[in-house]
């Protein structure tokens, strides 16, 4: 790579040519306050906050997209950057209601932080007029606050260039310019896939997932209620950072006893139920294969992804695997089979699910996912919502002794555990269906060309003398152009994975703020970690699948399975 | 013109925007009419042509070869032009230019004032030929320079060409245009593209619009030119949808160019091909920014992006892209054609050629006009502009349009040229020229100025969204009589800091008419703070009514006033209660003895 020399605040400094003076900056140690900025985002140079004085620029520069120079001087902290960096803030601050008190963002707002590392207490502006917006919280995923924003961009950023949605644009002009979807719509009237990456990545409280979290406490302090939940696979290497741990730290044990300290009656595990769902999808997937089926065959346990594929390619519905979710299939077990089982009314049962996502929450009020005679999944919190929760409940998070997942329903394999980033399905659908089709033991189980953080994989697999052509994409931007391909007939893949965050449910829309792919990638490191050190690798193998299917369920596809654990889909017209 | 033998004179009329709206078209029909009734129609040719640039003055007539020049024609004079003047011969004296001054009539346009001072370059074809018609503006030398560096010179040479000539962008910044072009020649890419920016927005501003409706092809075939230089076979000419009729000329030109193989596939037979097509603005103040509006030829909303990249490297959908306006593209034929040399035999040495202006405000001549560069502004403003009307005083010039300054009386002998303008706190800017008189409020100026800007922001970045909004509030205080010194401490502490952090033109120019108003004319700021006066007496908010001795107690005023501020005895002098006063005006407008005055 070639590399400049250049000079930082007196510093001298290598950089590669390309860099940019931000990046140039932090690798020299010198930190630049920045607001528009995202690692994971094209840099906009909007906000004028990382302004830095550098030579060969007419005025002051944003050091987020200047690119380094050889012999560039750059000067970050002279009275002049000093005065204009703060006047930022201080004009971010003027149009910005004053509640931080009882803001939900409060602690966690970046805002906030740069204000108080800039020492800006208070602003020259109080006579300001200040724009007053109505609140949208039209639908059960998202709530959109635009009195809070402040225009930094990064929603339209991630949902137009990652995400390919588009739903989000700058409106207006001058001082009312604002982010707006199309002609101004709620979010409930557009066409939203309320995948949440917006709200994963806007700095303040103006974009954030809807606060389930006072229902949970109702139900939990209701003594008439049994409230049980499901923990997704990707929530136990994520939850640690809500409680100040490094990211990619595993926390199964503590969350699950952290989760009954608050008052849980039962806590299960969506791993089995991700495995319920490799049973589900693999045993269609050969069907499909072998009967003539409509292929490729795609995923379809991505609430986001489906939401994306019934309102842009209502066409490709027919492609979509008919299994239900892991979440979908455990609302539907645990007010059946557990309840039976249990000998408890399901009337009574309130089941939550612990979720990386915020699409889960409009997946759970589906007219279709009510199989079991009441809605399968009553609420869905993110994973902040439960750290949220677990700091309110004064937990001591890091002292708890680790507890285990109850049982049944309580157990995943190491397919399961997969299921928390891209590729992951993919593998533990392969796992299953190998074996089933050579009717063997396979014991090569790592497929590792489905693994990694490219948006699109793909893979030709040898499975009993027959080839298998997969791929595997995450980013609704990337499902986009592969069902584009797919339309066109020019994808000739039997089988597609899509996840619509970006890395898969360990990047989800509610997993912890501060989000970036370093960050996304521990927590991937972690979801392989605890897939090599099962002793079960595989979906069919779990026990307790085993006996769901022995004593209950019936055959894979079979009558009982076909009602509980598979679905329908419809386009939608927003 | 001309080219019919039979053909004894031609009738001009202006068929510029301003003189259409001033009627014009019903002039010309009139005209048609006329002479047809007279059996003339064989060997006298009405002509519609571009903006003679005095539209103060329209609707205009020129009538050749003598080149009498008559002004603020109405259709009901057509008759005694047709039967005194094309008939008989007899110049109609009383619609011929008269001198204010003197009140002398002027037969010839070369003999006025207005004219005298100028140097028609880029103008020299706008008012003098037909411009829907492309053989008008080959019959004088169109298209010949386009065949000159097709056919004799390498696209090296015409960058060096214009390089030597010493042209600079005339939208504003005034970046040598050459270096420009070398450095798009210079970026790689198999795709290039040539636009032409006609976003011309500033309040007041109408040159562009003027050269595209008067001389189109010119525009065009500069921007052939460019294309060949660069390498370029496809090019933009975003022009705002509020001039159709520049539009449409532009439409008939392309289609004209391409008929005749001088646009299109395959120019002059050389294998160079370029198709230019147009793309309406929506009238964003901010699209006249390049990357803005790179960003709204691909269907974006136009928004700047920092640079670099510069658009010489990465510019519209990512290709090398080389961008100039409307005048800069106009001067490129005739410096190909007469040389660098003599392009830089006009203006100054760093600012070589011609400026068009556009006068407006309180100036007698209302119009446009070029001028040698290096001209002082005094010479614009009084011997072109003929001063100020009313018997006025001259009290500042807004040059630079929202982005500019205002310069007082003091500084009326600069010379205009890039370097000097910016030096004293203005800039060249597109060419808008606003000039005020006694009875302007300079801080009512900045703050109309920045109330457009602050509008037209495009919101992205903050110092420009917040920033200018909050200066706007500031200033909207103090002509209101409620601004503090500190309002003043932060107001320029505002400009200044959004002068240098702002992401765009747009907004690092925004704060200009609010640093030079308040450079020059601070103690308007300070009456305004200090002594809740507004020395013009424009604020309307700050002015007290007050009725004279002249009253005659008819009590009008107090039966008009909506507050019942006004008490008095019939037939007796009336009193203003200011402290009730709303300061509507009602009062003056009604009294019929003129006995209110506002102070």
């Amino acid at each position: 790579m070639e590399m400049v020399n250049l000079t930082i605040n007196g510093v001298k400094v290598q950089a590669p040519k390309n860099a940019t003076i931000l990046e140039a900056a932090k690798s020299a140690g010198i930190h630049i306050p920045t607001l528009c900025y995202h690692p994971d985002l094209k840099p906009e140079g909007a906000c004028r906050l990382c302004v830095v004085e550098a030579t060969g620029a007419r005025g002051l520069v944003a050091s987020c997209c200047y690119p380094v120079a050889e012999g560039m001087v750059v000067q970050t902290n002279t009275a002049q950057v000093r005065k204009a960096r703060r006047l930022v803030v201080e004009l971010l601050l003027a149009s910005h209601p004053k509640g931080c008190l009882s803001c939900r963002k409060s602690g966690d707002c970046e805002l906030q932080r740069i204000a108080a590392d800039l020492d800006v207490r208070n602003h020259r502006f109080d006579w300001g007029e200040r724009k007053t917006y109505t609140l949208d919280d039209s639908n059960p995923c998202l709530v959109r606050d635009q009195e809070k924003c402040i225009l930094c961009g990064r929603c339209i950023r991630m949902c137009r260039d990652i995400q390919g949605m588009n739903v989000y644009s700058f409106a207006r002009r001058g001082f009312h310019a604002m982010v707006a979807a199309a002609f101004e719509q709620d979010l409930s009237n557009v066409a939203c896939s309320f995948c949440g990456q917006c709200s994963a990545v806007c700095p303040t409280a103006a974009i954030m997932e809807k606060d389930d979290t006072e229902r949970v406490w109702d139900a939990i302090h209701d003594p008439d209620k049994i409230v049980v939940c499901q923990v997704a696979p990707s929530v136990r290497v994520a939850l640690g950072e809500e409680v100040g741990l490094a990211p990619g730290s595993i926390v199964t044990g503590k969350m699950v006893a952290g989760l009954k300290a608050m008052g849980f009656d039962k806590v299960f595990d969506t791993n089995f139920s991700a495995d319920l769902t490799i049973m589900e999808e693999g045993h269609e997937f050969i069907d499909r294969l072998q009967h003539g089926g409509v292929l490729p065959m795609v995923t379809s346990c991505s609430p986001g992804w489906v939401n994306m594929c019934e309102l842009k390619y209502p066409d490709l519905l027919p492609h979509l695997s008919t299994a239900k979710s892991p979440q979908g299939m455990f609302g539907a077990v645990i007010k059946t089979y557990w309840a039976e089982k249990a000998n408890v009314n399901p009337a009574k049962i309130v089941s939550v699910s612990v979720m990386p996502c915020i699409a889960k929450k409009a997946e759970c009020v589906r007219p279709q996912l009510r199989d079991s005679g009441f809605q399968d999944v009553d609420i869905v919190i993110t994973t902040r919502e439960l750290g949220k929760m677990l700091r309110e409940d004064g937990i001591d998070f890091t002292r708890l002794p680790d507890a285990e997942f109850d049982s049944p329903l309580g157990f995943g394999s190491g397919a399961g555990a997969i299921f928390g980033t891209t590729g992951g399905v993919m593998e533990a659908a392969l796992r299953t269906v190998a074996d089933v089709v050579t009717g063997q033991d396979i014991q090569q189980v790592d497929y590792k060309a489905v693994r990694g953080f490219e948006e699109t994989k793909e893979a030709v697999l040898n499975i009993a003398g027959k080839e298998v052509k997969i791929a595997v994409c995450n980013t609704l931007g990337s499902a986009m152009k592969m069902m584009d391909r797919v339309r066109a007939g020019t994808a000739d893949y039997h089988f597609i994975e899509v996840m619509a965050c970006p890395g898969g449910c360990i990047g989800g829309g509610g997993q912890p703020i501060p989000t970036s792919k370093a960050i996304k990638k521990k927590r991937m490191k972690a979801i392989y970690s605890i897939d090599s050190n099962s002793k079960i690798r595989k979906s069919h193998e779990n026990p307790e699948i085993k006996i769901l299917y022995d004593t209950w369920m019936g055959k894979p596809l079979g009558e009982k399975a076909h009602r509980l654990l598979h679905t329908h889909y419809s386009p939608q017209n927003r | 013109m001309m080219q019919d033998t039979r053909i004894r004179a031609d009738v001009l009329v202006c068929g510029g925007t301003a003189c259409t709206a001033s009627g014009s078209q019903e002039v010309m029909k009139r005209l048609r009419e006329e002479i047809a009734k007279k059996g003339l129609s064989e060997e006298i040719n009405v002509v519609k042509t571009g903006c003679h640039g005095f539209c103060e003055n329209g609707p205009l007539v020129i009538v050749y070869p003598e080149g009498t020049f008559y002004v603020r024609v109405k259709p009901e004079d057509v008759p005694e032009i047709v039967e005194e003047h094309l008939y008989k011969g007899r110049v109609v004296e009383r619609l011929l230019y008269h001198e204010p001054t003197t009140g002398k009539s002027i037969p010839t346009y070369k003999e006025i004032d207005f004219y005298k001072k100028q140097k028609r370059v880029v103008l020299s074809k706008c008012g003098a030929i037909n411009p829907e018609k492309i053989e008008e503006y080959i019959a004088l030398g169109g298209y010949e320079a386009l065949g000159k560096v097709l056919t004799t010179m390498t696209p090296e040479q015409v960058i060096e060409e214009i390089k030597k000539s010493g042209l600079r962008g005339r939208g504003g910044a005034g970046f040598p245009t050459g270096m420009k072009w070398q450095f798009a020649h210079g970026a790689k890419g198999d795709k290039k593209y040539i636009i032409c920016n006609a976003d011309e927005g500033d309040p007041g501003a109408f040159m562009d619009r003027s050269v595209l409706e008067g001389d189109p092809h010119a525009v065009l075939e500069g921007m052939a030119i460019g294309a060949y230089a660069i390498g370029a076979d496809e090019a933009y000419m975003y022009v705002r949808a509020e001039y159709p009729l520049a539009i449409k000329r532009l439409e008939i030109a392309i289609d004209q160019a391409e008929k005749m193989g001088l646009l299109g596939q395959n120019i002059f037979g050389s294998g160079f091909n370029l198709k230019i097509h147009i793309k309406k603005g929506a009238g964003a103040f901010v699209c006249g920014e390049e990357t803005a509006l790179m960003a709204s030829i691909e269907g974006r909303r136009g928004m700047p992006r920092p640079r670099p990249p510069f658009p010489a490297n990465s510019g519209l959908w990512g290709k090398p892209t080389n961008i100039n306006n409307v005048e800069t593209w106009a001067n490129v034929p005739q410096i190909i054609l007469k040389g660098a040399d003599w392009f830089r035999s006009m203006g100054t040495e760093k600012s070589t050629g011609t400026k068009v202006f556009a006068l407006t405000g309180k100036i007698n001549h209302t119009g446009l006009a070029e001028v040698p560069m290096g001209i002082t502004m005094r010479e614009i403003i009084f011997d072109i502009g003929g001063g100020i009307p009313n018997g006025k005083k001259f009290k500042a010039v807004q040059i630079g349009g929202p982005s500019g300054g205002c310069l007082p009386e003091s500084m009326l002998d600069t010379p205009v040229d890039y370097d000097s303008l910016t030096k004293v706190g203005a800039m060249m800017g597109s060419g808008g020229l606003v000039v005020m008189d006694e009875t302007t409020c300079m801080v009512d100026v900045a703050k109309f100025f920045l109330n457009f800007t602050q509008s037209e922001s495009c919101g992205k970045c903050t110092p420009c969204r917040e920033g200018t909004k909050r200066m706007l509030e500031i200033l909207n205080r103090i002509t209101s009589g409620q601004g503090t010194e500190t309002d003043l401490e932060v107001l320029e502490d505002l400009a200044k800091t959004i002068k240098v952090s702002a992401l765009c033109g747009l907004g690092q120019t925004a704060p200009n008419p609010v640093l030079s108003t308040l450079k020059y004319f601070r103690d308007e700021y300070e009456a305004h703070i200090k002594e809740k006066r507004c020395p013009a007496g424009a604020c309307e908010k700050l002015a007290q009514y007050f009725i004279t001795e002249d009253c005659k107690g008819c009590g009008l005023c107090a039966r008009n006033c909506p507050v019942h501020a006004i008490t008095g005895e019939p037939k007796k002098r009336h009193v203003i209660d200011q402290t009730m006063c709303i300061k509507c005006g009602t009062c003056m407008q009604n009294c019929p003895f003129k006995a209110i005055t506002k102070k």
